[in-house]
């Protein structure tokens, strides 16, 4: 189970300890899938402009941190004249009730979805416990 | 309105209930409409001679979209199919939305089909349009008498 803390209010930026945060930009909650398997837990973390090199995952304890810093998008010489969505910042922070084999964690970002594959521990797969005669 | 008896008076006090009843009204009526996004969101930047449309469009390859124009109407269109490795996986939360989606958006001129860049890049689709010449504004000098 990945349950979720929230530190984070969808649109208000809020004074935690995170020092990565730039002021005067929201910080959105990614929407995000996450599922279980036999042997790992995968988040599947939606982050729209964000480069493989603004992503910052943490894993302390159990308590899993998604950062990300989206470029600024700004375009010269243009005016932003119709607005649907935000530029910002996001972040999201869950706890797993599992295990996780800190070692053989993988990322990848790929068109803005980060992928998050947590292998679980060998001591948190369950065993099967034979009774004896 | 004019159910109580206060306008005669001079002064009605339920005027601003009423009010605030109909606002409540109307908010609620059009909240649906506002809360149910359109598929992709954008944003329009606008130049002197060109225009620029950013989606956000996460999680979506560049070969699953389509982009079309007729006019000044620019098409986004495509699918989003969710990639999973396994099949016998435990959900425990689902928040990403899939499917196809299709949109439309007005440009605010015409332009030109030859001109059109775009780019994908992090889940931001990019797309640049030129004004198309003939639609430009055209400054007409007064000839002297």
């Amino acid at each position: 189970m990945a349950q979720e803390v929230r530190t984070v209010d969808q649109r208000s930026p809020t004074a935690t300890e995170n020092p990565a945060r730039r002021p005067n930009r929201p910080a959105f909650v990614p929407p995000s899938d996450i599922y279980e398997t036999k042997d790992s837990i995968v988040v599947l973390a939606e982050m729209p402009g964000v480069a493989p090199d603004g992503v910052d995952i943490t894993l302390e304890r159990r308590v899993l941190t998604i950062r990300g810093r989206s470029a600024a998008n700004e375009h010269g010489g243009y005016q932003r004249v119709y607005n649907e969505y935000a530029d910002g910042d996001y972040e999201r922070v869950f706890t797993l009730s599992e295990n996780i084999d800190r070692d053989r964690i993988e990322a990848t970002l790929k068109n803005g979805v980060l992928h998050l594959v947590l292998p679980k521990a060998e001591t948190a797969k369950a065993r099967r416990i034979e009774l004896k005669s | 309105m004019a159910l109580s008896e206060f306008p005669r008076l001079g002064f009605d006090p339920f005027i601003e209930l009423r009010r605030m009843q109909s606002e409540m009204n109307r908010l609620s009526s059009g909240f649906g409409a506002t809360t149910a996004r359109d598929f992709p969101p954008i944003n329009i930047w606008l130049g002197d001679n060109s225009v620029v449309v950013t989606a956000e469009l996460p999680g979506v390859a560049r070969d699953e979209v389509t982009i079309s124009l007729q006019e000044d109407v620019l098409m986004l269109e495509g699918k989003r199919e969710p990639k999973l490795q396994q099949d016998n996986v435990n959900w425990q939360r689902r928040e990403r939305a899939y499917g196809t989606f299709s949109r439309a958006v007005q440009l605010p001129f015409r332009v030109d089909p030859e001109k059109v860049q775009a780019r994908f890049d992090n889940g931001i689709l990019e797309i640049e349009l030129e004004r198309l010449e003939a639609d430009r504004p055209k400054k007409i000098e007064i000839r002297a008498a």
